[in-house]
């Protein structure tokens, strides 16, 4: 539900979506491209999800994550076919860097969890890496399992928390 | 009485030569802190003599903290005042014993309190053994600040707690932990501190930033923990009396965290990932030097000194999942001291020295547990949906610990146990709490 929100929230490029400091999976772009004016149908919206040098269409459209099986941090072939979607797009967009945030569920120790969330975040490094990002456009950051998307306490969410999410951002240098 | 000291002798090995040679003497009033007691050992506060009228509140108030430290040990219960047969209208007068045996009090403790025209605050205390019609060790007097009335209560409840179990006290001390609010998808946190019984809550930090972890300093004067100030996980140092902060470690570290001092608290060892993979690393307060103390492509975290700081516990999933690892504290591959079921993390060395505390994943749950330094006698305290993050009351004899509910509304407290695995308490935070660590005894 909240991911659908996010969604919707992207769609419209409404800029005032911008997440609270701490969940950043969603709302990016926002910041960098300011006040986006709404068009009229049909127009491709700078910086909303039809426009494909966007955050808001790398986050719908290529796909911003990548999920992980239960203590692993080993890029599953869906994995792999999202990073090489990014890795084109970045490579397309030279003007945005990235920031890999690495996320663990909340079956562990916060220590352990915030360990594994980095090695999950250097998964995906290290992969777009091998597909041509230049590493100085890419860094990385562990939220072990402080910040979950989804909040129950059973599989269906953990999947979705156990995750590596590309988060955007415009400017030289991460 | 004297069956209880035998039953308490009979199941007391546990804790080595010491203790069992203290309780074969011929000792009065004595409890063990063991499996072996079951019946807590019943005892009388009767109200502080206030001894002159600007002390009377404070002398009610004092006279519960007390009892409130030694009641909720589990191993003392008091006889509530209302049943008391004699009242005490003399801190110097006779106590008439028959009076206190005729309820059953095998403990007696009586005090007074005087505020001095400078507002200072002179507390008087005795401790009885009722049915050996004698004083358990000299009358002690404190001196302090009216502001400071909860920790010169404590002070005497420790007198009392220590000469009775024989254990180091640790009633006056504080706790450092993560008060928690918001959704769990969006928490919000900051450091906090508070009277190891709940009291006296003062926030260190505001919740800007993401803060986990921290650990008191051996003197309790600074904090270190894991902050997210900068954008990015740093280990930072901050002192409690100014709140002046500022991160350590290099900028080769990506990320750092799970910091810990020496117990000479000259050094700190914690985790930092650089180009990908985390290991331990140690620091020099003085220098900022650091010395890299593993090297291996696997997870190393969660360092705990031994208390005579030679010896490092850690976690490691080199074998391929989280357990424990024992190394000099110059680094080293270490030996592997956990072998039971599940996986292990964030062990902490008692300030006794003797156990290893640790938290426990197995079988879908999760456990506070103890062990020796080589891994043996391992004991499971708890169990529940999530126990996580053990820190050792100064004594060394309870344990405080991480409880978080499951599910949506899940929500973290502070729970403590002691050693034996009995007496599983919620600590009173003014909201969710988690990560606590416990400080050192106050002066």
């Amino acid at each position: 539900m909240k991911t659908n929100a996010l969604i919707l929230c992207a769609a419209l490029a409404l800029t005032a979506c911008a997440q609270p400091q701490f969940d950043r999976d969603g709302g990016v772009g926002a910041d960098a491209f300011g006040s986006g004016a709404l068009g009229g149908a049909g127009a491709v919206v700078p910086g909303s999800a039809n426009d494909p040098t966007s955050a808001a269409y790398f986050q719908s459209q290529i796909g911003d994550r990548v999920l992980f099986a239960v203590d692993e941090s080993t890029l599953s072939p869906d994995a792999r076919a999202v990073l090489d979607g990014q890795a084109q797009w970045l490579a397309a967009n030279p003007a945005y860097t990235a920031l890999i945030e690495g996320h663990a569920d909340e079956q562990g120790t916060r220590q352990y969890n915030l360990a594994l969330g980095g090695r999950r975040a250097n998964a995906a490094r290290d992969y777009l890496i091998t597909r041509g990002v230049p590493a100085g456009r890419l860094r990385t950051i562990s939220y072990g399992k402080e910040r979950p998307l989804e909040v129950c306490s059973v599989e269906a969410c953990y999947a979705q928390n156990r995750r590596a999410v590309t988060v955007l951002a415009v400017g030289a240098g991460v | 009485m004297r069956r209880f000291l035998a039953a308490c002798a009979a199941c007391l090995a546990m804790w080595g030569g010491q203790d069992a040679a203290l309780a074969q003497s011929p000792g009065p009033l004595r409890i063990e802190i063991t499996d072996g007691v079951i019946e807590p050992l019943p005892f009388a506060v009767p109200p502080f003599i206030a001894r002159n009228d600007a002390a009377a509140g404070l002398a009610v108030d004092l006279t519960r903290v007390v009892a409130a430290d030694l009641a909720n040990t589990g191993l003392f219960r008091e006889i509530p005042q209302d049943a008391h047969v004699a009242r005490i209208t003399s801190f110097d007068a006779p106590v008439g014993y028959a009076d206190w045996k005729a309820i059953g009090a095998q403990a007696l403790i009586t005090g007074s309190v005087l505020v001095e025209p400078d507002g200072r605050l002179v507390v008087q205390f005795r401790l009885f053994d009722v049915f050996a019609d004698a004083p358990l060790g000299e009358g002690l007097q404190f001196v302090g600040t009216a502001e400071g009335w909860r920790r010169m209560a404590h002070k005497v409840a420790d007198a009392a707690y220590s000469r009775i179990t024989g254990e180091d006290p640790y009633f006056d001390s504080r706790v450092v932990f993560v008060a928690e609010t918001g959704p769990k998808d969006a928490r919000l946190k900051r450091l906090a501190v508070m009277d190891y019984d709940g009291a006296n809550v003062r926030y260190l930090t505001s919740s800007d930033a993401l803060v986990l972890a921290p650990r008191f300093s051996p003197d309790g004067q600074r904090i270190i923990y894991t902050g997210y100030e900068s954008g990015f996980p740093r280990v930072t140092v901050l002192n409690v009396a100014d709140l002046a902060r500022r991160t350590i470690g290099t900028d080769l570290e990506n990320m750092s965290f799970a910091p810990r001092f020496s117990p000479d608290g000259m050094r700190v060892v914690y985790s930092a990932e650089v180009a990908g993979n985390t290991d331990l690393y140690a620091l020099d307060l003085s220098t900022g030097g650091t010395t890299r103390l593993t090297s291996a492509p696997s997870i190393e975290t969660a360092p705990s000194f031994s208390p005579d700081g030679t010896r490092i516990v850690f976690e490691s999933d080199r074998s391929g999942a989280p357990q424990l690892y024992v190394m000099s504290a110059s680094g080293g591959d270490g030996q592997r001291i956990s072998f039971g079921e599940g996986r292990y993390g964030t062990p902490v060395w008692s300030p006794k020295g003797d156990y290893i505390a640790f938290t426990k994943q197995n079988a879908g749950r999760f456990h506070i547990g103890v062990m020796r330094a080589d891994g043996a006698e391992e004991r499971l305290l708890t169990g529940a949906f999530l126990d996580e993050g053990p820190t050792w009351a100064p004594n060394g004899r309870v344990v405080m610990f991480t409880r978080e509910t499951p599910g949506a509304a899940g929500a973290p407290a502070l729970y403590s146990v002691d050693i034996t695995g009995r007496n599983l308490q919620r600590a009173p935070t003014p909201a969710a709490a988690s990560d606590p660590n416990w400080g050192p005894l106050l002066p």
